[in-house]
């Protein structure tokens, strides 16, 4: 089984340790991981301002790291709906729909393939709100949707979480809304991305948790953007670096 | 012709914040309602299901089904009339209230002949319009479009309209009690709508195998509109035909509880012949319809029958307002149907969207609002909408994440990183981020960098 | 070429591939209590169900609507003092203060009732009227929607109006008011057709 790690561009850039936890967790779990060192970005900053033909190129790079490998494995929600769902710049090739249909992010990867039932090296004493991205539910039916109050609640992020010892899961209100990032959204519609992030804290907030975690780390930089500039005591991290065992 | 600058128009909006409070309070609280009709009927999915496949059957055999419903409401005795766009369906409607000498039409409310823009359009030939729903009356009287298709005057609070009908009617504009306002809007337009010489409705929806216009109010206007005056006219748009009544019980159970939650409103009305001693005229309009149907992207955008769950789902349009938009529809169905009727106009529409996806999941006949919004933005790119700047970032963006040194190499200079990245665009004031956020400070090395420092990848190496 | 050819010619020489068009269910779940959900759907929309008053409709008639001058009986059971026959056109009914009529069709699943022509001949005076009374035969309540839409009451009438509660709206602030523009309330009274004899 041949797993190719994917770190995307802002996590590359800005969030490293968050390569760093996920890397290090699949290795504890006995997984053999390779890194591309050539790979870039999944193409979503582009496609998903409608510049398809701009996207093709760095589409197909990626194809061209990963063709090879049997599992992809990205620590971001939004990366792997794009890779999974939306990769249609790139030209479609048998290594592009291989790509495609092997590209995991990691609750899923966790989950359905390594089917881990434990973590003996974490433990995190806290109270979290899990924040699940819109890309996991909608895009990648990670967790079931409040729009589908018929179907039987499932979260495979959440049943990771909750084997974390000592890790109590806060409930909050409106709980699958978006947080308003959005890629450019946040920028070209900042005033309205800005008032649903401060919506969401304030909705977790309520719940007393004041540690936020995601599978993606695009929804937490909104989130701790918002938090900072109006000084409230939150603290962010990442799914993986809960799992792997980071924090305390 | 400037382009609706949707982002400004939010902002507006939000600096009222009393409104937007209450705004978003009472339109996610339609959302939770809507949610709790759902639970209670076990087979809610199903009938999604087949509401979509019966829209997608009907509208790909359109031409049949306008055909089956002209014969049917001929035999009812109904007259049928054919308008190509807006400017068609006015005077249409127009020379029939000319030719029996009607100067005043009260009517129900009408996403269609809000479309068409049909009150200035009499107005200016001397008609005078009485809007009777109570929304769609005070939007008139307060001179505003519609602010959410069901609900017309949302965004007012009780005080606002308090206030407005201190200005027309001289009521006491310190009674914010809904209660009293609703009984001063009656005792005003009865007379109106007794007096009236001729009635309007649209229609909800369409039935060809009976010929029956069905309206869906809770109030009771239509019904009113449509049986008091003798004269009576129907503007349908063409996607509003559906097969028969097997059919029409889908709709009927989907409507209103993806509207408002309730099962059902106070008044579900079919009309199918008119009585004796009155005209019943039915104007069929394309407006763009037609050639929506063409598109083969966008022609599920059709099946729309105009719940509203869309936008109260959505968070950007509660956090907007309906006016935001700058055209009569709003929020997700809006974004997905503008842009047809104008491309430049409406270019920074698809925008006005954080593809989320929740919309695409309330709505009752499953149009994929979501994934039509993403490709809006590609037409956008395609038809040469977008700014020169923006192209030019697209660009350099695409270079750069396409050629691996390019990009490490920028990756590796900080901040300067922040500018290659289409989040943090060119083509934007680069502290607009910062406006309301801060901005993430970068790390002290990349992942490319620890990466090749701890586990011995040099540049360049292919594993 | 006409506008009626214009646009045929463009639905037909657009149309996507056609679709089947799928069988509806009548979702019929078999339960045997009809009334009970009845009154709790009709609730929901502020009406009213009462079992048939014993003394008779119209003393129950003068203490339920005490400021009632004008009552309108379009049923044989029950003599007011307008019928509907003498309403000289469709918006004489609005100094109606009571209307009183038999419904053939209840819905168990929404609360509604059905209206046609066959039931009142001006329909507006349902609409018009303050206050609406529907005797309604238990027996003659249905299941759900899509047995409304196949019952034969429904089949014929020119004019159809499922009433399921007096007039509303929610309009102003989302707060829902009794009346808009139709009848200030709705009740349903619970009988029985042929226990029915005339009340004078």
């Amino acid at each position: 089984m041949r797993v190719g790690l994917m770190v995307p561009c802002y996590l590359d850039m800005f969030y490293p340790q968050v390569g760093i936890a996920t890397l290090e967790l699949l290795e504890k779990l006995g997984v053999q991981v390779d890194y591309p060192f050539d790979q870039t970005c999944c193409g979503q900053p582009m496609a998903n301002s409608g510049a398809h033909t701009e996207s093709a190129a760095t589409e197909e790079l990626l194809v061209r790291n990963f063709a090879d490998h049997d599992y992809i494995v990205a620590p971001s929600g939004s990366c792997v709906h794009h890779v999974r769902n939306k990769f249609t710049a790139a030209e479609d090739t048998p290594q592009r729909r291989h790509v495609s249909s092997h590209t995991w992010d990691l609750p899923e990867f966790l989950c359905d393939v390594l089917k881990v039932e434990e973590f003996p090296w974490a433990r995190f004493p806290h109270e979290v709100a899990l924040h699940v991205s819109c890309s996991a539910i909608r895009g990648l039916y990670q967790q079931s949707m409040s729009e589908r109050p018929n179907d039987p609640w499932f979260s495979k992020p959440r049943s990771l979480l909750e084997k974390v010892d000592g890790i109590s899961i806060a409930d909050f209100d409106r709980h699958d809304e978006c947080c308003g990032f959005g890629g450019t959204f946040a920028v070209t519609e900042e005033a309205v991305s800005a008032a649903m992030g401060n919506d969401k804290l304030q909705h977790i907030g309520a719940s007393g948790a004041r540690y936020i975690v995601s599978g993606d780390m695009s929804c937490l930089m909104q989130l701790q953007g918002c938090a900072h500039r109006d000084r409230e005591d939150f603290h962010f991290l990442h799914l993986a670096q809960v799992l792997n065992g980071d924090a305390e | 012709m400037k382009s609706v600058d949707q982002a400004r128009n939010a902002l507006a909006f939000l600096e009222d914040e009393a409104h937007e409070r209450a705004f978003d309070t009472l339109i996610w609280g339609l959302r939770e309602r809507r949610d709790a009709a759902a639970r209670d009927v076990p087979e809610w999915e199903e009938l999604r299901t087949l509401a979509s496949q019966i829209k997608e059957h009907t509208l790909s055999n359109l031409g049949q089904y306008l055909e089956m419903f002209e014969v049917s409401a001929a035999r009812n005795g109904a007259t049928m009339h054919w308008a190509r766009d807006a400017h068609e369906h006015n005077q249409i409607v127009y020379d029939i209230l000319n030719s029996h000498g009607a100067k005043h039409l009260v009517k129900s409310k009408s996403m269609l002949t809000e479309e068409c823009d049909l009150r200035p359009f009499l107005q200016r030939r001397d008609i005078e319009v009485t809007e009777t729903d109570l929304g769609e009356r005070i939007q008139q009287l307060d001179d505003q479009p519609p602010t959410h298709i069901v609900g017309p005057a949302f965004q007012k609070t009780p005080q606002d309209v308090a206030e407005l009908f201190y200005r027309v009617y001289g009521s006491d504009p310190d009674r914010a009690d809904p209660v009293y306002l609703a009984q001063v809007m009656r005792e005003h337009t009865r007379p109106l709508i007794l007096s009236a010489d001729a009635g309007m409705t649209g229609a909800n929806f369409a039935v060809a195998a009976t010929g029956a216009i069905v309206t869906v109010t809770n109030e009771g206007n239509a019904d009113l509109s449509g049986n008091v005056p003798r004269l009576r006219i129907c503007s349908v748009g063409i996607e509003k035909i559906i097969p028969g009544n097997d059919e029409l019980a889908v709709f009927i159970r989907l409507l209103t509880r993806s509207a408002t939650g309730e099962r059902i409103t106070q008044y579900t009305s079919h009309f199918r012949k008119p009585r004796a001693g009155s005209e019943m005229h039915i104007v069929l309009v394309d407006n763009g319809r037609s050639a929506r149907l063409a598109d083969e992207r966008f022609w599920p955008s059709l099946k729309c029958i105009r719940c509203g769950a869309c936008m109260n789902t959505c968070p950007v349009y509660r956090r907007s307002g309906g006016l935001s938009y700058g055209g009569t529809y709003m929020g997700p169905i809006g974004i997905i149907t503008m842009p047809a009727a104008d491309i430049r106009r409406y270019r920074e529409l698809p925008f006005a969207s954080t593809i989320n996806g929740s919309c695409s999941n309330v709505c009752p006949v499953q149009i994929d609002i979501h994934e039509q919004i993403y490709q809006w933005r590609e037409v956008m790119d395609d038809h040469g909408q977008f700014s020169t700047t923006k192209k030019a970032a697209m660009k350099v963006a695409g270079k750069v994440l396409s050629n691996p040194t390019a990009y490490r190499a920028a990756a590796e200079s900080g901040l300067a990183a922040l500018r290659v990245l289409p989040h943090f665009a060119l083509y934007m004031r680069l502290n607009a981020w910062g406006r309301h956020r801060d901005v993430p400070a970068p790390p002290n090395e990349t992942f490319h960098r620890w990466y090749a420092r701890t586990r011995g990848r040099a540049e360049g190496d292919q594993p | 070429m006409s506008a009626r050819d214009d646009i045929l010619t463009a639905v037909r020489d657009g149309a996507p591939a056609p679709q089947p068009l799928p069988q509806v269910p009548d979702f019929a779940s078999g339960t045997s209590d009809l009334v009970g959900p009845f009154t709790a759907a009709l609730a929901r929309l502020d009406g009213k169900v009462v079992l048939r008053p014993p003394a008779g409709i119209l003393p129950w008639l003068s203490t339920t609507f005490p400021d009632a001058h004008r009552i309108c009986s379009a049923v044989n059971e029950v003599h007011g003092n307008v019928t509907p026959a003498e309403f000289s056109d469709w918006a004489a009914p609005a100094d109606i203060d009571v209307l009183i009529m038999r419904t053939p069709l209840g819905i168990a699943e929404t609360g509604s009732i059905l209206l046609t022509e066959n039931e009142v001949g001006v329909t507006t005076a349902a609409v018009l009227a303050q206050h609406l009374v529907v005797l309604l035969d238990p027996a003659d309540i249905i299941e759900n929607l899509h047995h409304a839409y196949r019952h034969p009451a429904f089949q014929d009438a020119a004019y159809a109006v499922l009433l399921s509660g007096p007039s509303g709206s929610a309009d102003i602030g989302g707060i829902t008011v009794h009346p808009a523009q139709g009848v200030t309330t709705l009740t349903v009274v619970l009988a029985p057709r042929d226990n029915d004899t005339a009340e004078q």
